[in-house]
């Protein structure tokens, strides 16, 4: 019986835990919104996070964008071949990024390479006292640390992302094109009548911005959140990439299910 | 007539949760005076602190700095009022991402218009007041402890405070830097006729430097005064204090129930 109450009272802490910890992320999340100002009055600020999560993420997008376009191109001319179009495989290799591979693989990306890192940062700030020594100089750490970088993760994602098409398109090519054969002149042509700009650009380009914020607004909430403790700072740095890899999949089939319904 | 206070804290209580710890807490801190609060680890010292910094709220009582009661005032006045105040903290939250110089020239970037000649030639001068001229260009890592300390308060004390808050100034520092650091907190509270608040349980520095000190444990101040009333007080738990002994009216053991008990012992 005893046993049963403890049992029941943990599930109900766990709740009430779950609950409260979401009502704080929202107001967080409210909290940059409305602090956002200083990050475009001063965005200099914003430009040295774009430096810090956007240009310093290029290699890793770049290389495994380039990587996953050549195994598109592998693995789509192998089953084109089955019905003798080799001749679509650009067509292929461009829808499958820009419309998934590229936003959703760039964002998983992001989260490992930057949003880990912002985690960690703020997390060893609050650890170490600058984020209430900021406060206590009266100046708000949400408009000043956090804010920058949320905008700076939303505009370097949708970048991102694009490079990392770009570069699988170009990796396609070379594996079709260049090692394999394909003819050059359909490859491209195809690619141009397959890809739609609104229909297929446009909505990879909201997917990654959609992407963009929930990455770096559940880096940036774990950060501001960790017990100031070696420990907490490296789980919440574990959860910022477990959570953002979890909701970007999930965002990801909620935004297809809208975008291409009925198709 | 005694000299007017600068910040008064009048019978506050404060608890975490359920666990209080502040109970009925007088105190302050008249103007031009360094002011210390001493007492064991954990007993609501820094608390008392972010209190008066309006970072937490009393349950009752309250907090008044410069005729003001910190806790009702809204966001932005007690954004104006922290400006008023510098805070040292225990080891020295530098931003680490800036440079010595631009730590320095951090909050007179914020909060002011100087232009970066002005700003350059003030962040050099507090830098010298704290005799580290020279060091602008290091990067927090590559500074000792003691001369953190020193940035840290060269950095507190930028936009030249009425209230400097010092909490634990002396953890962690060896012994030339413990007294460049005492000398430095009791000079630059004359130099800037500032007001200072000390929280240590440093008893030896602290005594030298300070005009009154304050004890608190279990969250009632226990005793005060100033410091030869201190050093010479018969009260058994200022004496074990003072004295650093191992056993008094703080315990050496831990309350974990009947030893004798816990081994198997027939009693």
């Amino acid at each position: 019986m005893i046993g049963l109450a403890k049992k029941l009272r943990s599930i109900g802490h766990h709740v009430v835990d779950a609950v409260w910890r979401t009502g704080y992320a929202a107001r967080f999340f409210f909290l940059i919104l409305l602090y956002s100002g200083t990050s475009f009055q001063r965005f200099r600020l914003t430009i040295k996070e774009l430096f810090s999560s956007g240009v310093m993420s290029l290699i890793i997008i770049l290389v495994a964008g380039m990587f996953v376009g050549m195994v598109l191109g592998l693995q789509g001319y192998e089953t084109l071949k089955r019905y003798g179009s080799e001749s679509a495989l650009g067509s292929l290799v461009a829808l499958s990024l820009v419309r998934e591979l590229g936003p959703v693989l760039a964002a998983l990306l992001f989260a490992s390479r930057a949003g880990s890192a912002m985690t960690a940062e703020i997390g060893l700030m609050k650890a170490t006292e600058q984020i209430s020594a900021m406060e206590m100089m009266a100046i708000n750490p949400i408009a000043r640390v956090v804010g920058p970088r949320f905008w700076a993760g939303v505009i370097s994602m949708p970048l991102l992302s694009a490079l990392f098409s770009a570069m699988g398109v170009f990796g396609g090519y070379v594996v079709g094109v260049v090692l394999i054969g394909v003819d050059q002149g359909s490859f491209w042509s195809q690619m141009q009548a397959a890809v739609d700009f609104q229909h297929d650009i446009l909505n990879g380009v909201i997917k990654s911005v959609v992407f963009g914020v929930a990455v770096t607004a559940i880096a940036l909430f774990e950060g501001y959140d960790a017990p100031p403790t070696a420990e907490g700072v490296s789980g919440a740095t574990t959860r910022t990439v477990v959570q953002s890899s979890l909701a970007i999949l999930i965002l990801d089939f909620m935004l297809t299910a809208f975008m291409f319904q009925g198709d | 007539m005694p000299p007017q206070a600068l910040v008064e804290i009048q019978n506050v209580n404060f608890a975490y949760g359920n666990r209080p710890i502040l109970k009925g807490v007088n105190l302050s801190l008249p103007k031009g005076k360094v002011i210390a609060v001493m007492g064991g680890s954990g007993c609501g010292k820094t608390t008392l602190l972010r209190l008066i910094g309006g970072s937490l709220r009393p349950s009752s009582g309250q907090v008044k700095v410069d005729g003001q009661v910190i806790h009702e005032l809204d966001h932005n006045k007690l954004y104006l009022m922290r400006r008023k105040m510098g805070m040292l903290f225990q080891f020295g939250a530098l931003f680490t991402d800036m440079s010595v110089y631009d730590n320095v020239a951090f909050q007179m970037r914020e909060h002011t218009d100087l232009p970066e000649e002005i700003i350059r030639d003030l962040v050099l001068m507090k830098l010298h007041a704290v005799g580290l001229h020279g060091t602008h260009h290091l990067m927090p890592a590559e500074l000792s402890g003691g001369m953190a300390r020193r940035v840290a308060l060269a950095r507190a004390v930028a936009l030249d405070p009425m209230l400097i808050m010092y909490d634990e100034p002396f953890a962690g520092l060896d012994p030339i830097s413990l007294t460049v650091v005492g000398n430095l907190i009791r000079r630059l509270n004359d130099a800037l006729g500032a007001t200072s608040i000390v929280v240590t349980h440093d008893v030896q520095e602290s005594l030298k430097i300070v005009d009154y000190i304050y004890f608190i444990a279990d969250g009632v101040i226990v005793a005060e005064g100033a410091p030869d009333e201190i050093k010479s007080s018969s009260k058994p738990f200022v004496h074990q204090f003072v004295y650093g002994e191992m056993d008094g009216p703080v315990p050496f053991h831990y309350p974990g129930g009947n030893y004798q008990q816990d081994l198997n012992l027939k009693t």
